[in-house]
């Protein structure tokens, strides 16, 4: 096994990865920027290493001065977490150059996921179902009117590079479509440098289960259940569940089985996520491939007993996985809400000083989380600030546990959208498992106003 | 005259306006970005833009001043 992994990320993942390190008798090595100098992760980990000014640029996503850093301390591998450098195609190849292990898949295989229109074509040829669109990159604003036209109205407008909704818009008629194209462009170039678009059908009323697997360097690939993560703001989950409260065990069965061949057919190693989304009469089409470990992974731990940071670690290491598909039962019931520090009706971010924080503790209550009393929660970041992970028996069991500790979850000096979670997780239509993706428009929002004053 | 003042700390992402424009009361003026979100900044009088402040790219604090309209 490694004997020093540098963990190239910040926050609850930092903190997720050295815990999981620690138990298995591992070293890490911690980076941060100068904001974060005070943060849990940099006291956490076995060494921690300043490399440079809070903007990511100039820090978590400065490729070299991180290979500075894993060279420096002999870290033998790196885990990337999510979001930062997690799917950068170019990192993954300069660690692997190096002679250190990337935890998670080949660079090419990342590479050939990240282009979110070559990943369509690829998934097309593994005979995983697509959502009716187009195929190659839309030139400019004729060419997207005439594909919507033909598509027909309404469609999804996306950027091929596109991530937490950043480029993406619903358009219901070519006038929509022509003031949005071009912004929309523009902002793919801008975020992430690549402004190619492409148009999808729109999905009525839909869910957004996605399937975790993990997959050897020996051809073994074992799925390990779905996660439903219908319930989003500004495009970006806040609450995820598993097992999916909506999908039929035929369902289940059929997207575990089209996440396999997805995962074979592109040589997948490592823990990797299928985003699918699915419609009211349970039709299932591919969304896109997530090449690492997500933030929700949590709830899969919770119901399969699994420490998915270990299966990455001893897959990266070159191990066989030590099971089959059918040995990983499914058991309860869990659910995770994503703590933001952030207005809980308008969402806009809310950075300040944590004054006081008091986790609720309960039975089947799990926290990640990135903070505590005397935390500067500064602009530089995703707003994210931890998770509340709850089990039960059942979902009805894990709904009245999650309540309960929203409710006694204290944190002051910043506006969090907690009061946002507590609406959502207590509503009658939550409650039922009737989560589509329009579960905030439809009934947060409309009755939102006394909420968070 | 007044001063249009940021909401919220952040890095300042665009300035939607030249020193010497004509503009109306809630249009856009700047645009903010903060935990990786985009927040538009309206000026709440019309005016001349007198002065703008700040510079793409600045890091800027709760309430700093970011253009002059007159």
């Amino acid at each position: 096994m490694f004997k020093k992994v540098l963990i190239a990320n910040r926050g609850e993942i930092a903190r997720r990865i050295i815990r999981t390190c620690n138990r298995l008798g591992i070293e890490t090595v911690a980076i941060y920027s100068e904001a974060d100098a005070n943060s849990l992760h940099v006291k956490e980990a076995t060494e921690s290493f300043c490399i440079g000014k809070p903007p990511v640029a100039q820090s978590y996503l400065n490729i070299d001065a991180i290979l500075d850093v894993a060279k420096q301390t002999g870290a033998d591998a790196v885990h990337p977490g999510y979001g930062l450098l997690s799917e950068n195609a170019a990192f993954a190849k300069r660690v692997e150059e190096v002679g250190i292990t990337f935890i998670g898949p080949k660079s090419q295989v990342i590479q050939a996921m990240g282009s979110k229109l070559e990943a369509r074509k690829t998934m097309q040829q593994a005979g995983v179902p697509i959502v009716q669109g187009v195929n190659e990159p839309i030139e400019d604003t004729d060419e997207a009117a005439k594909i919507a036209e033909e598509i027909g109205f309404p469609v999804m407008l996306k950027a091929s590079a596109g991530g937490g909704g950043i480029g993406m818009q619903l358009v219901n008629n070519e006038e929509e479509l022509r003031k949005a194209f071009e912004g929309n462009q523009k902002r793919a170039q801008s975020f992430f440098g690549d402004g190619t678009m492409f148009i999808e059908k729109f999905i009525a009323e839909p869910h957004h289960v996605e399937v975790q697997v993990l997959a050897d360097e020996h051809g073994n690939v074992v799925p390990v259940y779905e996660r439903e993560c219908s319930i989003q703001r500004r495009n970006q989950k806040v609450v995820e569940e598993a097992p999916s409260p909506f999908i039929s065990e035929e369902t289940r069965k059929k997207m575990l089985d089209a996440a396999v061949d997805a995962a074979k057919h592109i040589g997948y190693t490592n823990a990797g996520t299928i985003e699918f989304l699915v419609d009211r009469n349970q039709n299932f089409y591919f969304l896109e491939m997530n090449t690492r470990l997500q933030v929700e992974h949590p709830v899969t731990e919770e119901i399969t007993g699994l420490d998915l940071v270990e299966q990455q670690l001893k897959v990266a290491n070159g191990e066989k996985l030590a099971f089959k598909r059918e040995d990983i039962q499914k058991k309860g019931h869990a659910i995770e809400v994503r703590i933001y520090a952030e207005h809980p009706v308008t969402f806009f971010p809310s950075p300040g000083k944590i004054t006081k924080l008091v986790l609720p503790e309960g039975e089947g209550i799990r926290h990640e989380v990135a903070v505590e009393t005397g935390s500067d929660v500064t602009p530089f970041y995703d707003p994210m600030i931890g998770k509340l992970v709850v089990y039960g028996a059942t979902r009805n069991e894990a709904c009245v546990r999650l309540a309960d500790a929203l409710s006694n979850y204290v944190i002051e000096g910043i506006k969090t959208n907690i009061p946002m979670l507590l609406e959502t997780v207590t509503h009658e239509q939550f409650l039922k498992g009737i989560t589509t993706t329009k579960f905030v428009e439809e009934y947060y929002l409309p009755n939102a106003t006394s909420v968070g004053k | 005259m007044t001063i249009v003042k940021a909401s919220m700390a952040g890095t300042v992402w665009k300035i939607l306006v030249t020193e010497g424009e004509q503009v109306a009361a809630d249009q856009e003026v700047v645009i903010l970005e903060s935990m990786k979100m985009e927040i538009p900044i309206v000026t709440e009088e019309a005016g001349i833009v007198k002065r703008i402040i700040v510079a793409e790219g600045d890091f800027i604090n709760v309430d700093d001043d970011l253009l002059e309209i007159e």
